[in-house]
Protein backbone atom coordinates (compact mmCIF):
# COMPACT_ATOMS: atom_id res chain seq x y z
CA UNK A 1 0.00 0.00 0.00
CA UNK A 2 1.37 3.37 -0.97
CA UNK A 3 2.80 5.32 1.93
CA UNK A 4 0.02 8.01 1.81
CA UNK A 5 -2.93 5.45 1.58
CA UNK A 6 -1.69 4.08 4.78
CA UNK A 7 -1.24 7.43 6.16
CA UNK A 8 -5.20 8.45 5.38
CA UNK A 9 -6.20 5.40 6.48
CA UNK A 10 -4.50 5.92 10.13
CA UNK A 11 -5.92 9.27 10.14
CA UNK A 12 -9.64 8.39 9.16
CA UNK A 13 -8.89 5.32 11.94
CA UNK A 14 -7.70 8.18 14.48
CA UNK A 15 -10.74 10.16 13.84
CA UNK A 16 -13.29 7.98 15.85
CA UNK A 17 -11.23 8.39 18.69
CA UNK A 18 -10.77 12.19 18.82
CA UNK A 19 -13.76 13.98 20.39
CA UNK A 20 -14.86 17.03 18.33
CA UNK A 21 -14.93 20.48 19.12
CA UNK A 22 -18.43 21.50 20.28
CA UNK A 23 -19.52 22.94 16.22
CA UNK A 24 -22.78 24.45 17.32
CA UNK A 25 -21.85 25.48 20.75
CA UNK A 26 -18.85 27.48 19.45
CA UNK A 27 -20.96 28.91 16.08
CA UNK A 28 -23.43 30.37 18.84
CA UNK A 29 -21.12 31.84 21.13
CA UNK A 30 -18.75 33.47 18.24
CA UNK A 31 -22.07 34.64 16.56
CA UNK A 32 -23.46 36.28 20.21
CA UNK A 33 -20.01 37.91 20.99
CA UNK A 34 -18.98 39.47 17.35
CA UNK A 35 -22.13 40.60 17.02
CA UNK A 36 -22.77 41.95 20.22
CA UNK A 37 -19.56 43.71 20.23
CA UNK A 38 -20.28 45.26 16.71
CA UNK A 39 -24.13 46.50 18.22
CA UNK A 40 -21.54 47.97 20.85
CA UNK A 41 -19.60 49.33 18.45
CA UNK A 42 -21.98 51.18 16.51
CA UNK A 43 -23.94 52.90 19.77
CA UNK A 44 -21.24 54.15 20.36
CA UNK A 45 -20.25 56.06 17.10
CA UNK A 46 -24.24 57.25 17.33
CA UNK A 47 -23.12 59.01 20.47
CA UNK A 48 -19.88 60.29 18.73
CA UNK A 49 -22.54 61.52 15.96
CA UNK A 50 -24.87 62.86 18.10
CA UNK A 51 -21.98 64.83 19.88
CA UNK A 52 -21.15 66.67 16.86
CA UNK A 53 -18.43 64.30 15.00
CA UNK A 54 -18.59 63.38 11.35
CA UNK A 55 -18.99 60.01 10.47
CA UNK A 56 -16.05 59.05 8.86
CA UNK A 57 -14.06 59.99 11.94
CA UNK A 58 -16.54 58.64 14.18
CA UNK A 59 -16.07 55.13 12.84
CA UNK A 60 -12.27 55.21 12.88
CA UNK A 61 -12.53 56.45 16.37
CA UNK A 62 -14.61 53.40 17.60
CA UNK A 63 -12.70 51.24 15.74
CA UNK A 64 -9.48 52.23 17.13
CA UNK A 65 -11.50 52.19 20.50
CA UNK A 66 -11.98 48.75 20.35
CA UNK A 67 -8.16 47.55 18.97
CA UNK A 68 -6.64 49.83 22.62
CA UNK A 69 -9.94 47.97 24.77
CA UNK A 70 -9.02 44.60 23.30
CA UNK A 71 -4.77 45.29 23.25
CA UNK A 72 -5.45 46.30 27.32
CA UNK A 73 -7.61 43.46 28.15
CA UNK A 74 -4.93 41.17 26.84
CA UNK A 75 -2.78 42.74 28.63
CA UNK A 76 -4.28 42.65 32.08
CA UNK A 77 -4.67 39.09 31.06
CA UNK A 78 -8.96 38.24 30.39
CA UNK A 79 -8.66 38.31 26.92
CA UNK A 80 -7.60 34.82 25.86
CA UNK A 81 -10.20 33.36 28.57
CA UNK A 82 -12.70 35.61 27.34
CA UNK A 83 -11.59 33.89 23.53
CA UNK A 84 -11.55 30.67 24.98
CA UNK A 85 -15.34 30.79 25.25
CA UNK A 86 -16.44 33.16 22.40
CA UNK A 87 -13.73 32.02 19.91
CA UNK A 88 -13.96 33.55 16.49
CA UNK A 89 -16.22 36.25 17.92
CA UNK A 90 -13.55 37.97 19.48
CA UNK A 91 -11.17 36.66 17.00
CA UNK A 92 -12.95 37.78 13.44
CA UNK A 93 -13.41 41.60 14.49
CA UNK A 94 -10.88 43.30 14.58
CA UNK A 95 -9.90 42.80 18.40
CA UNK A 96 -8.53 39.63 17.28
CA UNK A 97 -6.01 41.82 15.23
CA UNK A 98 -5.09 43.69 18.03
CA UNK A 99 -4.87 41.00 20.17
CA UNK A 100 -2.66 39.22 18.20
CA UNK A 101 0.10 42.07 18.15
CA UNK A 102 0.09 42.28 21.83
CA UNK A 103 0.43 38.60 23.00
CA UNK A 104 3.72 37.85 21.14
CA UNK A 105 5.31 41.09 22.07
CA UNK A 106 4.52 40.56 25.63
CA UNK A 107 6.08 37.33 25.64
CA UNK A 108 8.75 38.07 23.60
CA UNK A 109 9.60 40.50 25.78
CA UNK A 110 12.53 38.93 27.42
CA UNK A 111 13.77 39.02 24.57
CA UNK A 112 14.32 42.95 24.66
CA UNK A 113 12.40 45.23 24.34
CA UNK A 114 13.90 45.79 20.16
CA UNK A 115 14.31 42.43 19.12
CA UNK A 116 12.48 40.93 21.18
CA UNK A 117 8.93 43.08 21.92
CA UNK A 118 8.93 44.51 18.69
CA UNK A 119 10.14 42.37 16.24
CA UNK A 120 7.27 39.99 17.67
CA UNK A 121 4.39 42.41 17.26
CA UNK A 122 3.96 41.53 13.75
CA UNK A 123 3.98 38.09 14.12
CA UNK A 124 0.71 36.94 13.60
CA UNK A 125 -0.42 40.54 12.10
CA UNK A 126 2.32 40.92 9.29
CA UNK A 127 0.97 38.77 7.08
CA UNK A 128 -2.64 40.06 7.54
CA UNK A 129 -0.84 43.60 6.45
CA UNK A 130 1.31 42.49 4.17
CA UNK A 131 -1.35 40.29 2.35
CA UNK A 132 -4.21 42.79 3.02
CA UNK A 133 -2.08 45.96 1.47
CA UNK A 134 -0.73 43.48 -1.87
CA UNK A 135 -4.56 42.86 -2.96
CA UNK A 136 -5.81 46.42 -2.39
CA UNK A 137 -2.76 47.91 -4.11
CA UNK A 138 -3.04 45.48 -6.67
CA UNK A 139 -7.33 46.38 -6.74
CA UNK A 140 -5.81 50.38 -6.92
CA UNK A 141 -3.65 49.32 -9.50
CA UNK A 142 -6.34 47.47 -11.32
CA UNK A 143 -9.04 50.73 -11.05
CA UNK A 144 -6.23 53.20 -12.16
CA UNK A 145 -5.62 51.11 -15.25
CA UNK A 146 -8.83 50.69 -16.03
CA UNK A 147 -9.70 54.22 -15.33
CA UNK A 148 -12.61 53.64 -13.69
CA UNK B 1 -11.05 27.23 12.44
CA UNK B 2 -13.33 24.16 14.33
CA UNK B 3 -13.79 22.17 11.19
CA UNK B 4 -10.63 22.82 8.77
CA UNK B 5 -6.49 22.62 9.96
CA UNK B 6 -6.09 26.21 9.11
CA UNK B 7 -4.30 28.72 11.95
CA UNK B 8 -5.66 31.33 13.12
CA UNK B 9 -3.22 33.69 11.34
CA UNK B 10 -3.81 31.65 7.69
CA UNK B 11 -8.28 32.54 8.65
CA UNK B 12 -7.48 36.17 9.51
CA UNK B 13 -5.60 36.84 6.23
CA UNK B 14 -8.38 34.74 4.47
CA UNK B 15 -10.91 37.43 5.84
CA UNK B 16 -8.55 40.54 5.04
CA UNK B 17 -7.96 39.67 1.61
CA UNK B 18 -11.75 38.53 1.15
CA UNK B 19 -12.51 41.83 1.77
CA UNK B 20 -10.33 43.50 -0.45
CA UNK B 21 -11.55 41.24 -3.31
CA UNK B 22 -15.27 42.45 -1.84
CA UNK B 23 -14.48 45.45 -2.63
CA UNK B 24 -12.52 45.94 -5.04
CA UNK B 25 -15.85 44.44 -6.52
CA UNK B 26 -17.99 46.67 -5.30
CA UNK B 27 -19.79 44.14 -3.36
CA UNK B 28 -18.52 45.20 0.06
CA UNK B 29 -19.81 49.10 0.11
CA UNK B 30 -23.79 48.05 -0.14
CA UNK B 31 -22.99 45.56 3.55
CA UNK B 32 -21.55 48.39 5.04
CA UNK B 33 -24.09 50.65 4.60
CA UNK B 34 -26.68 47.62 5.79
CA UNK B 35 -24.87 46.81 8.59
CA UNK B 36 -22.16 49.80 9.81
CA UNK B 37 -19.90 48.66 12.33
CA UNK B 38 -21.34 44.65 11.84
CA UNK B 39 -19.37 45.17 8.25
CA UNK B 40 -16.78 47.55 9.44
CA UNK B 41 -15.05 45.73 12.66
CA UNK B 42 -14.66 42.82 11.81
CA UNK B 43 -11.39 41.93 9.44
CA UNK B 44 -13.19 41.52 5.94
CA UNK B 45 -14.02 45.46 7.23
CA UNK B 46 -10.00 46.43 7.06
CA UNK B 47 -9.74 44.72 4.04
CA UNK B 48 -12.25 46.91 3.17
CA UNK B 49 -10.70 49.98 4.49
CA UNK B 50 -7.53 49.20 2.41
CA UNK B 51 -9.14 48.89 -0.80
CA UNK B 52 -11.64 51.77 -0.51
CA UNK B 53 -8.29 53.75 -0.24
CA UNK B 54 -6.73 52.01 -2.80
CA UNK B 55 -9.66 52.63 -5.34
CA UNK B 56 -10.27 56.39 -4.31
CA UNK B 57 -6.49 56.60 -4.84
CA UNK B 58 -6.68 55.53 -8.09
CA UNK B 59 -8.20 59.00 -9.53
CA UNK B 60 -4.93 60.38 -8.46
CA UNK B 61 -3.24 57.67 -10.20
CA UNK B 62 0.03 55.33 -9.46
CA UNK B 63 0.74 57.77 -6.31
CA UNK B 64 -2.85 57.86 -5.15
CA UNK B 65 -2.93 54.15 -5.31
CA UNK B 66 0.06 53.84 -3.20
CA UNK B 67 -0.95 56.58 -0.99
CA UNK B 68 -4.27 55.20 -0.54
CA UNK B 69 -4.69 52.30 1.67
CA UNK B 70 -2.26 53.11 4.44
CA UNK B 71 -3.87 56.55 4.44
CA UNK B 72 -7.38 55.19 5.12
CA UNK B 73 -6.47 52.83 7.52
CA UNK B 74 -3.52 54.51 9.30
CA UNK B 75 -5.53 55.11 12.75
CA UNK B 76 -6.31 51.84 13.38
CA UNK B 77 -2.49 50.69 12.44
CA UNK B 78 -0.79 53.46 14.27
CA UNK B 79 -3.38 52.94 17.48
CA UNK B 80 -2.62 49.37 17.20
CA UNK B 81 1.22 49.53 17.23
CA UNK B 82 1.73 52.15 19.41
CA UNK B 83 -0.60 51.20 22.34
CA UNK B 84 0.01 47.27 21.22
CA UNK B 85 4.28 48.38 22.38
CA UNK B 86 3.63 50.10 25.11
CA UNK B 87 1.11 47.93 26.85
CA UNK B 88 3.71 45.02 25.93
CA UNK B 89 6.54 46.76 27.72
CA UNK B 90 4.81 47.71 30.68
CA UNK B 91 2.96 44.06 30.89
CA UNK B 92 4.16 40.20 31.13
CA UNK B 93 2.03 37.45 30.20
CA UNK B 94 0.90 35.05 33.32
CA UNK B 95 0.60 30.81 33.24
CA UNK B 96 -2.67 29.93 32.67
CA UNK B 97 -5.41 27.99 34.90
CA UNK C 1 30.07 -9.90 19.62
CA UNK C 2 27.41 -7.68 21.00
CA UNK C 3 26.50 -10.37 23.82
CA UNK C 4 24.02 -8.12 25.74
CA UNK C 5 22.11 -7.54 22.38
CA UNK C 6 18.51 -9.00 22.53
CA UNK C 7 16.69 -9.59 19.26
CA UNK C 8 16.59 -6.83 17.07
CA UNK C 9 16.13 -3.34 19.08
CA UNK C 10 16.84 -4.74 22.97
CA UNK C 11 19.32 -4.60 25.28
CA UNK C 12 19.68 -6.80 28.40
CA UNK C 13 21.43 -5.46 31.73
CA UNK C 14 22.97 -8.43 33.31
CA UNK C 15 25.92 -6.90 35.35
CA UNK C 16 23.53 -5.09 37.64
CA UNK C 17 22.36 -2.08 37.02
CA UNK C 18 20.09 0.01 39.75
CA UNK C 19 18.08 2.42 40.53
CA UNK C 20 19.07 4.52 43.68
CA UNK C 21 16.69 7.03 43.93
CA UNK C 22 14.52 9.38 41.97
CA UNK C 23 12.51 12.73 42.50
CA UNK C 24 9.76 15.15 40.71
CA UNK C 25 9.34 19.04 40.73
CA UNK C 26 5.96 19.93 39.46
CA UNK C 27 4.02 23.46 38.71
CA UNK C 28 0.80 24.24 39.99
CA UNK C 29 -1.65 22.66 37.66
CA UNK C 30 -0.13 19.56 38.49
CA UNK C 31 0.45 19.87 41.93
CA UNK C 32 -3.59 20.06 41.91
CA UNK C 33 -3.57 17.00 40.32
CA UNK C 34 -4.42 13.42 41.67
CA UNK C 35 -0.88 12.28 42.01
CA UNK C 36 0.15 15.14 43.73
CA UNK C 37 1.26 13.51 46.93
CA UNK C 38 4.08 11.34 45.79
CA UNK C 39 5.61 14.59 43.75
CA UNK C 40 8.64 15.69 45.61
CA UNK C 41 8.43 19.77 45.13
CA UNK C 42 5.05 21.35 44.35
CA UNK C 43 5.30 24.69 42.50
CA UNK C 44 2.64 27.42 43.67
CA UNK C 45 4.13 29.49 40.67
CA UNK C 46 5.00 28.18 37.42
CA UNK C 47 7.17 31.20 37.57
CA UNK C 48 10.10 29.77 40.46
CA UNK C 49 10.88 33.26 41.26
CA UNK C 50 12.77 33.47 37.90
CA UNK C 51 12.94 36.08 35.16
CA UNK C 52 12.03 34.10 32.55
CA UNK C 53 9.88 30.82 32.05
CA UNK C 54 13.05 29.23 30.77
CA UNK C 55 15.27 29.59 33.26
CA UNK C 56 12.26 28.67 35.86
CA UNK C 57 12.11 25.28 34.03
CA UNK C 58 16.23 24.81 34.14
CA UNK C 59 15.93 25.40 38.05
CA UNK C 60 13.11 23.26 38.38
CA UNK C 61 15.03 20.39 36.72
CA UNK C 62 18.25 20.92 38.69
CA UNK C 63 16.09 20.85 41.88
CA UNK C 64 14.49 17.66 40.59
CA UNK C 65 17.99 16.45 40.58
CA UNK C 66 19.31 17.86 44.01
CA UNK C 67 16.35 16.06 45.35
CA UNK C 68 16.83 12.66 43.73
CA UNK C 69 20.41 12.46 44.35
CA UNK C 70 19.04 13.28 48.37
CA UNK C 71 16.48 10.18 47.85
CA UNK C 72 19.32 8.15 46.75
CA UNK C 73 21.47 9.10 49.76
CA UNK C 74 24.58 10.05 47.41
CA UNK C 75 26.74 13.28 46.95
CA UNK C 76 27.14 15.38 43.77
CA UNK C 77 30.76 14.64 44.19
CA UNK C 78 29.44 10.89 43.43
CA UNK C 79 27.87 11.54 40.64
CA UNK C 80 30.26 10.55 37.29
CA UNK C 81 27.65 11.75 34.57
CA UNK C 82 24.50 13.76 34.16
CA UNK C 83 22.13 13.31 31.21
CA UNK C 84 19.49 14.80 30.45
CA UNK C 85 16.78 16.47 28.18
CA UNK C 86 14.11 19.03 27.28
CA UNK C 87 11.91 20.35 24.62
CA UNK C 88 13.72 23.91 24.01
CA UNK C 89 15.66 24.71 21.08
CA UNK C 90 19.37 23.95 21.54
CA UNK C 91 17.80 22.22 25.06
CA UNK C 92 18.15 25.30 26.92
CA UNK C 93 16.82 24.40 30.22
CA UNK C 94 19.57 21.08 30.32
CA UNK C 95 21.78 23.10 29.47
CA UNK C 96 21.77 25.87 31.39
CA UNK C 97 20.97 23.44 34.68
CA UNK C 98 24.98 21.51 33.34
CA UNK C 99 26.33 24.93 33.59
CA UNK C 100 25.34 25.54 37.21
CA UNK C 101 25.85 21.74 38.36
CA UNK C 102 29.30 21.78 37.10
CA UNK C 103 29.42 17.78 36.14
CA UNK C 104 30.52 16.08 33.21
CA UNK C 105 27.23 16.37 30.99
CA UNK C 106 26.07 14.69 27.87
CA UNK C 107 23.08 16.49 26.32
CA UNK C 108 20.36 14.77 24.97
CA UNK C 109 16.85 15.43 22.37
CA UNK C 110 14.32 12.63 22.24
CA UNK C 111 11.13 15.36 22.70
CA UNK C 112 9.16 13.70 25.10
CA UNK C 113 10.72 10.50 25.05
CA UNK C 114 13.81 12.03 26.37
CA UNK C 115 13.11 10.27 29.87
CA UNK C 116 13.89 6.63 28.80
CA UNK C 117 16.33 7.91 26.32
CA UNK C 118 18.18 9.11 29.13
CA UNK C 119 17.07 5.85 31.71
CA UNK C 120 18.30 3.62 29.09
CA UNK C 121 21.21 5.15 28.24
CA UNK C 122 22.78 5.78 31.60
CA UNK C 123 22.18 2.22 32.48
CA UNK C 124 24.00 1.62 29.58
CA UNK C 125 26.90 3.54 30.41
CA UNK C 126 27.07 2.07 33.87
CA UNK C 127 26.46 -1.67 32.76
CA UNK C 128 29.60 -0.83 30.31
CA UNK C 129 31.71 0.12 33.74
CA UNK C 130 32.15 3.28 32.39
CA UNK C 131 30.42 5.52 35.12
CA UNK C 132 29.64 4.42 38.70
CA UNK C 133 26.66 6.94 39.04
CA UNK C 134 24.41 8.18 36.63
CA UNK C 135 22.46 11.53 36.91
CA UNK C 136 19.46 11.47 34.78
CA UNK C 137 16.44 13.38 34.13
CA UNK C 138 14.26 15.65 31.79
CA UNK C 139 11.98 18.43 32.06
CA UNK C 140 9.07 20.39 30.31
CA UNK C 141 7.38 23.96 30.99
CA UNK C 142 3.77 24.52 29.59
CA UNK C 143 4.78 28.32 29.05
CA UNK C 144 8.13 27.55 27.63
CA UNK C 145 6.71 24.87 25.04
CA UNK C 146 3.76 26.91 23.74
CA UNK C 147 5.84 29.89 22.88
CA UNK C 148 8.34 28.01 21.18
CA UNK C 149 5.95 25.30 19.17
CA UNK C 150 2.07 27.11 19.47
CA UNK C 151 1.00 30.37 20.35
CA UNK C 152 1.89 32.98 23.08
CA UNK C 153 0.51 32.75 26.03
CA UNK C 154 -2.31 35.77 26.28
CA UNK C 155 -3.18 34.75 21.70
CA UNK C 156 -6.84 33.98 22.36
CA UNK C 157 -6.46 31.05 20.31
CA UNK C 158 -9.62 28.03 21.09
CA UNK C 159 -7.85 24.77 21.51
CA UNK C 160 -9.69 21.87 20.02
CA UNK C 161 -10.62 18.84 22.84
CA UNK C 162 -7.58 16.94 20.69
CA UNK C 163 -4.71 19.10 21.82
CA UNK C 164 -2.75 18.14 24.90
CA UNK C 165 -1.06 20.06 28.36
CA UNK C 166 2.67 20.25 28.01
CA UNK C 167 3.03 19.37 31.72
CA UNK C 168 5.29 21.91 33.68
CA UNK C 169 7.44 19.24 35.46
CA UNK C 170 10.76 17.85 35.87
CA UNK C 171 11.77 14.14 36.80
CA UNK C 172 15.10 13.07 37.71
CA UNK C 173 16.64 9.25 38.75
CA UNK C 174 19.91 8.46 40.15
CA UNK C 175 21.41 4.99 38.38
CA UNK C 176 23.75 3.17 39.92
CA UNK C 177 25.86 -0.28 39.85
CA UNK C 178 25.76 -0.36 43.78
CA UNK C 179 22.99 -3.09 44.70
CA UNK C 180 19.66 -1.27 44.98
CA UNK C 181 15.87 -2.73 45.55
CA UNK C 182 15.15 -1.31 41.93
CA UNK C 183 17.22 -2.27 39.47
CA UNK C 184 17.06 -2.19 35.55
CA UNK C 185 16.60 -5.23 34.03
CA UNK C 186 16.50 -4.63 30.22
CA UNK C 187 15.48 -1.64 27.62
CA UNK C 188 14.18 -1.77 24.19
CA UNK C 189 15.42 1.13 21.90
CA UNK C 190 12.64 2.55 19.71
CA UNK C 191 12.30 3.31 15.85
CA UNK C 192 10.84 6.58 14.40
CA UNK C 193 7.50 5.47 13.27
CA UNK C 194 5.23 7.95 11.22
CA UNK C 195 1.84 7.40 10.19
CA UNK C 196 1.17 10.48 8.51
CA UNK C 197 -0.86 12.77 11.28
CA UNK C 198 0.21 16.12 10.18
CA UNK C 199 -2.55 18.10 13.08
CA UNK C 200 -0.20 19.11 16.23
CA UNK C 201 -3.30 19.35 17.95
CA UNK C 202 -3.16 15.40 17.78
CA UNK C 203 -0.38 14.45 19.19
CA UNK C 204 -1.65 11.64 20.81
CA UNK C 205 -2.61 9.82 17.62
CA UNK C 206 0.26 10.74 15.89
CA UNK C 207 2.63 9.05 18.75
CA UNK C 208 1.33 5.86 19.30
CA UNK C 209 2.03 3.87 16.84
CA UNK C 210 5.27 4.28 17.98
CA UNK C 211 4.51 2.71 21.03
CA UNK C 212 2.67 0.06 19.71
CA UNK C 213 5.65 -1.00 17.42
CA UNK C 214 8.32 -0.58 20.69
CA UNK C 215 6.28 -2.43 22.95
CA UNK C 216 5.59 -5.29 20.74
CA UNK C 217 9.04 -5.29 19.52
CA UNK C 218 9.92 -5.65 22.88
CA UNK C 219 7.66 -8.67 23.37
CA UNK C 220 9.39 -10.27 20.48
CA UNK C 221 12.65 -9.86 21.30
CA UNK C 222 12.44 -10.86 25.00
CA UNK C 223 9.19 -13.53 24.72
CA UNK C 224 6.96 -11.74 27.50
CA UNK C 225 3.80 -10.33 27.23
CA UNK C 226 1.54 -8.34 29.13
CA UNK C 227 1.30 -11.27 31.57
CA UNK C 228 4.43 -10.71 32.82
CA UNK C 229 4.32 -7.16 33.39
CA UNK C 230 2.52 -5.16 36.60
CA UNK C 231 2.19 -2.61 34.83
CA UNK C 232 3.00 -1.19 30.81
CA UNK C 233 2.97 2.31 31.18
CA UNK C 234 3.37 5.35 28.16
CA UNK C 235 4.40 8.65 28.97
CA UNK C 236 2.22 10.95 26.86
CA UNK C 237 0.00 9.80 24.72
CA UNK C 238 -3.35 11.18 26.33
CA UNK C 239 -6.62 10.05 26.27
CA UNK C 240 -7.04 9.85 22.68
CA UNK C 241 -3.51 8.44 22.24
CA UNK C 242 -4.06 5.69 24.85
CA UNK C 243 -7.50 4.28 23.57
CA UNK C 244 -5.50 4.57 20.08
CA UNK C 245 -2.98 2.11 21.68
CA UNK C 246 -4.88 0.17 23.26
CA UNK C 247 -6.84 -0.08 20.48
CA UNK C 248 -4.11 -1.23 18.14
CA UNK C 249 -2.28 -3.86 20.98
CA UNK C 250 -5.46 -5.87 21.21
CA UNK C 251 -5.71 -5.99 16.99
CA UNK C 252 -2.28 -7.39 17.00
CA UNK C 253 -2.92 -9.96 19.36
CA UNK C 254 -2.91 -8.94 22.88
CA UNK C 255 -5.00 -9.74 25.41
CA UNK C 256 -7.93 -7.31 25.77
CA UNK C 257 -8.17 -7.99 29.64
CA UNK C 258 -4.43 -7.49 30.05
CA UNK C 259 -4.25 -4.30 28.10
CA UNK C 260 -7.38 -3.05 29.91
CA UNK C 261 -5.80 -4.29 33.37
CA UNK C 262 -2.12 -3.39 32.69
CA UNK C 263 -1.71 -0.56 30.24
CA UNK C 264 -1.92 2.74 31.42
CA UNK C 265 -0.78 6.29 30.06
CA UNK C 266 1.50 9.03 32.34
CA UNK C 267 -0.69 12.30 30.52
CA UNK C 268 -3.90 10.54 31.74
CA UNK C 269 -2.59 10.16 35.06
CA UNK C 270 -1.33 13.65 35.69
CA UNK C 271 -4.35 15.69 35.79
CA UNK C 272 -7.89 15.10 36.84
CA UNK C 273 -10.50 14.98 33.79
CA UNK C 274 -13.19 16.43 35.44
CA UNK C 275 -12.11 19.30 37.43
CA UNK C 276 -8.62 20.30 35.42
CA UNK C 277 -9.45 21.81 31.99
CA UNK C 278 -6.58 20.03 30.10
CA UNK C 279 -8.71 18.72 26.91
CA UNK C 280 -6.36 15.66 25.51
CA UNK C 281 -4.43 15.05 28.54
CA UNK C 282 -0.62 15.98 30.00
CA UNK C 283 2.15 15.65 27.26
CA UNK C 284 5.91 16.98 27.77
CA UNK C 285 9.24 15.32 28.46
CA UNK C 286 8.59 15.99 31.96
CA UNK C 287 5.46 14.37 32.36
CA UNK C 288 6.31 10.82 32.02
CA UNK C 289 9.65 12.34 33.95
CA UNK C 290 7.87 13.05 37.31
CA UNK C 291 5.33 10.37 36.67
CA UNK C 292 7.97 7.36 36.23
CA UNK C 293 10.60 8.97 39.06
CA UNK C 294 8.07 9.66 41.90
CA UNK C 295 5.50 7.80 41.74
CA UNK C 296 5.92 4.73 39.82
CA UNK C 297 9.18 4.15 42.13
CA UNK C 298 7.70 5.29 45.27
CA UNK C 299 5.14 2.32 44.28
CA UNK C 300 7.57 -0.13 43.58
CA UNK C 301 9.59 0.98 46.51
CA UNK C 302 6.80 0.08 48.99
CA UNK C 303 6.67 -3.14 47.08
CA UNK C 304 3.16 -2.58 45.11
CA UNK C 305 4.61 -2.99 41.72
CA UNK C 306 7.28 -5.88 40.58
CA UNK C 307 7.99 -5.62 37.17
CA UNK C 308 7.20 -2.40 35.30
CA UNK C 309 7.79 -1.37 30.94
CA UNK C 310 8.18 2.19 31.33
CA UNK C 311 7.69 4.14 27.78
CA UNK C 312 8.32 7.82 26.94
CA UNK C 313 6.83 8.84 24.07
CA UNK C 314 8.07 11.44 21.80
CA UNK C 315 6.90 13.64 19.09
CA UNK C 316 10.02 14.18 16.34
CA UNK C 317 8.48 17.67 15.23
CA UNK C 318 10.54 20.64 14.61
CA UNK C 319 9.29 24.61 15.09
CA UNK C 320 9.37 24.69 11.44
CA UNK C 321 7.96 21.01 9.86
CA UNK C 322 4.83 21.46 10.11
CA UNK C 323 5.07 24.67 8.02
CA UNK C 324 6.71 22.90 5.47
CA UNK C 325 3.98 20.21 5.04
CA UNK C 326 5.94 17.60 7.08
CA UNK C 327 3.62 15.01 9.23
CA UNK C 328 4.21 14.21 12.84
CA UNK C 329 6.98 11.32 13.30
CA UNK C 330 6.76 9.70 16.92
CA UNK C 331 9.45 7.60 18.92
CA UNK C 332 9.19 5.68 22.24
CA UNK C 333 12.00 3.97 24.03
CA UNK C 334 10.95 1.27 26.38
CA UNK C 335 12.36 0.01 29.64
CA UNK C 336 11.94 -2.72 32.68
CA UNK C 337 12.38 -1.88 36.25
CA UNK C 338 11.92 -4.93 38.35
CA UNK C 339 12.50 -4.68 41.96
CA UNK C 340 14.50 -7.67 43.12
Amino acid sequence: MEKKDIAKGYEAYTESFTPKPPYLKNCLWAFFVGGSLCMLAYFVQGLLMGGGMKEDDAQTLVTVGVIMIAQLLTALGPFDTFAKKAGAGLIVPISGFANSMVAPAMEYKKEGLVLGAGAKLFTVAGPVLVCGITASVIVGVIYWLTGM
Amino acid sequence: MDRTRLTTPRVLVIFVVAGVVLQGLQLYEPLVKLANQGATLPLPGFGYALAKGAMEGAEYGLLGVLKGPLKATSAGIAAAVSWGYVLAVFFSSKPPK
Amino acid sequence: MAEKKVGKQTVRFEKGTYVAGGAAVVGRKEGEGPLSASFDLLLKDDRYEEKTWEKAESKMLKEAMYLALKNADKKKQDVDLVLSGDLLNQIMSSSFMARDLQLPFLGLYGACSTMTESLLLGAMLTEGGFAKNVLIGASSHFCTAERQFRMPVEHGNQRPPSAQWTATAAGSMVLTEQRCPVRIDCGTIGKVIDAGIKDANRMGSAMAPAAVDTILNHFADTGRSFADYDLVLTGDLGYIGKAIAADLLVDAGMDPQLVKERYDDCGTMLYDRERQDVHGGGSGCGCSAAVFSAHILKRMEAGELSRVLLLSTGAMLSTISPLQGESIPGIAHGVVLEVC
